[in-house]
């Protein structure tokens, strides 16, 4: 039994203008001690699918289907009190600024401590041994000196460091990672991402990595979820994502971005613009930007389809290949190949 | 991206420093040395990256460049005219401008897109007629490829990568030779940059364009830029051509700095060795004596701390600042 277990979720946001279907039928499993890349662009769902799982979605969002397992336990409808012992304890999640994921008001201290108190049943003077002992872990010097100083009187690499401390200060199964590094600079990132991952191995916890730096997933994933407009594309370990894609998607990302070998050539970006959640189109979301979009695309959206044991995509290019390779079976009974066939 | 016209310069920066004062106290106050001492050229047709960890006055050196900042002291020449006089900075800023980063705080949410790209226009008086104003709205919008049909539409209407376009054909209506470009990528998504990085280039081609490339991201600057400046704490310590920086960076921030960046692919990724930087940059109202990055460097000496070491010529048109450059390469 994988550590978490996410199948089928659908998150719904319920504004003025209509239900904007922020993630749409997603399925994955994470496995103790993995880290698991999700990327994708602003609006993908990525941030949204992490938040569900936390159940701290804002007031107009609300899990519409779909099922979450925590160790077999299931965490959707499961109420508040339960959610409570999990959130911090469990499950604990780092956000991208952490400025604001910091209270200006409190001490550093006392914001460790906070966690440690509610989720076991050290009294406070273990509590503060514990928040100095995290600040240790995470290479902050003079830990005793920083658990009397204010979010303001450290810079934002220690600040992240900070938050870090206090999200693994209860030892949780899963860390989620949103952005953790983005506001970061590059040597800062360098310097927390190695952290991130010494502490895992340390630790052996598994770690949920939202992104959409491709440097990053590429330096810290075993395995890679793509998303985009509320629904995985693309999933397999790090590996074959980078090195063999299969959605369209993916290959338009990795040949989009600048690396050593691109000066002086043009990039061969994504054309068009993100999708407008308001207005799904009834195919495959990415299809209006896709330049190998085929008439089935734009009818019916592509299921998820295994290429080997490490990798699937929902992309019908695999089907079109695969037929035109001899691997599939042509077979035009559904209105899905009879399409590929006009 | 493209190749430099000529060897000339078309700016010159002669030991620029701009200082800021800090209030520290009742009546008191200190020099903030955003920049301190810092000498390049740029040449005609060229892209010069700028980069650095935040607070090291990058965004600083561009805004100096176009008098947004008044130097403290040192000289700017541009196209071969010292920029001295009140009326020197008007002349220049017809020719020299700005692309902001955010897309989103950089254009008037009370303005029309028309509107916003004519503002320059209208400034600097540079059409006679209603009809000319228009026209050249709706070329501008053409090049940056905007539709026309959005002319009367508000900022809010449009997505970041469309946003970021916007300013760009505001920043080319006056028809500029220069333009300092501030992280001009770092708001949008992967796949909205690469079509806004594409469009640097081909303005670059079509229009002569040199330009400044302030970013923090290295791979996209490295994509971009002719030569690279690295600057850390007010100071440059390294300026050489593109290639050079990134496979051979001689100054020991820079090769930190390479290592530091995660690259898109797994195997280079894990097999990446990285000169660990311990620490935070120090705060420039307490910048270290000596060599600023003597406090983070694991081959400073005694000589570090006690003398800034010269922005020299190391090899041809390899600059860096380092006391032992050529022992540890």
């Amino acid at each position: 039994m994988a550590l978490l277990e996410i199948n089928d979720l659908h998150t719904s946001f319920f504004t003025d203008a209509g239900e904007v279907k922020a993630v749409n039928g997603i399925s994955f499993n994470l496995e103790r001690g993995k880290v698991l890349g999700i990327v994708g662009e602003s609006g993908s769902g990525k941030s949204v699918t992490a938040y569900s799982i936390m159940q701290i979605l804002a007031s107009t969002g609300k899990i519409v289907g779909g099922s979450i397992k925590l160790d077999g336990e299931e965490l959707v409808n499961s109420g508040e009190k339960t959610m409570r012992k999990i959130r911090g304890n469990k499950v604990s999640i780092i956000f991208q600024d952490p400025m604001t994921s910091l209270n200006p008001t409190h001490t550093i201290g006392h914001q460790i401590m906070e966690s440690i108190l509610l989720h076991t049943d050290r009294n406070k003077k273990e509590a503060y041994a514990r928040a100095v002992e995290m600040l240790r872990l995470v290479n902050i010097n003079e830990p005793e000196k920083r658990m009397k100083q204010y979010p303001h009187e450290l810079s934002g690499g220690m600040r992240q460091r900070v938050v870090i401390a206090m999200a693994l200060a209860c030892e949780p199964d899963i860390l989620i990672a949103d952005e953790p590094t983005t506001a970061l600079d590059v040597t800062i990132q360098a310097q927390i991402l190695d952290l991130m991952t010494s502490l895992q191995k340390e630790l052996g916890m598994a770690i949920i990595m939202i992104t959409h730096d491709l440097g990053v997933v590429a330096q810290m994933c075993d395995e890679v979820i793509v998303m985009y407009a509320g629904s995985i594309c693309e999933q397999g370990t790090a590996d074959e994502i980078f090195y063999n894609p299969r959605h369209e998607y993916t290959k338009g990302l990795m040949r989009s971005i600048p690396t050593a070998n691109t000066f002086g050539q043009r990039l061969q970006p994504i054309t068009g613009t993100p999708i407008d959640l308001l207005n799904m189109p009834a195919g495959c979301p990415f299809a209006p930007r896709c330049d190998a979009a085929m008439k089935v695309c734009i009818k019916c959206k592509a299921e998820r389809m295994q290429i080997n044991d490490d990798h699937a995509a929902a992309c019908w290019m695999n089907v079109k290949s695969g037929v035109e390779s001899g691997e599939i079976e042509f077979a035009p009974a559904d209105g899905e190949e009879k399409s590929e066939n006009e | 991206m493209s190749n430099t016209q000529n060897n000339k310069p078309l700016i010159e920066v002669k030991n620029l420093k701009k200082y800021f004062d800090i209030n520290t106290g009742m009546f008191r106050t200190r020099a903030l040395k955003a920049v301190d001492d810092v000498s390049f050229d740029i040449m005609k047709g060229e892209t010069l990256g700028l980069v650095g960890e935040s607070g090291c006055g990058k965004t600083t050196v561009g805004r100096t460049l176009l008098h947004l900042y008044k130097p403290t002291s040192g000289e700017i020449i541009y196209d071969g005219k010292p920029i001295k006089t009140k009326a020197d900075v008007n002349v220049c800023r017809k020719k020299a401008t700005l692309v902001f980063q955010d897309p989103y705080s950089s254009l008037n949410p009370r303005m029309t897109v028309s509107d916003i790209i004519a503002e320059p226009l209208d400034i600097h008086k540079m059409y006679n007629t209603k009809e000319e104003r228009r026209e050249r709205v709706l070329e501008l919008m053409a090049r940056v490829g905007l539709n026309s049909e959005h002319a009367s539409r508000y900022a809010h209407e449009f997505s970041g990568g469309q946003r970021q376009r916007i300013g760009i054909a505001r920043s080319l209506a006056i028809n500029p030779d220069f333009i300092v470009c501030d992280e001009p990528v770092s708001a949008l998504d992967v796949s909205i940059q690469a079509q806004v990085i594409n469009m640097f280039g081909e303005l670059q081609e079509q229009l002569g364009l040199t330009y400044l490339f302030i970013a923090h991201d290295l791979l996209v600057v490295r994509h971009i830029s002719n030569r690279i400046a690295v600057m850390y704490l007010g100071k440059m310590v390294e300026l050489t051509d593109a290639d050079t920086i990134y496979n051979r960076p001689l100054h020991p921030y820079s090769k930190a700095l390479m290592s530091a960046v995660p690259m898109p692919d797994p195997n280079i990724a894990r097999a990446n060795q990285r000169i660990p930087l311990t620490g935070d940059i120090p705060s420039p109202l307490n910048a270290p004596s000596g060599c600023p990055f003597r406090t983070r460097c694991a081959h400073a000496c005694e000589r570090c701390s006690e003398e800034t070491p010269a922005f020299r010529e190391i090899e041809k048109g390899h600059f860096v600042a380092c006391h032992r450059v050529e022992e540890l390469n």
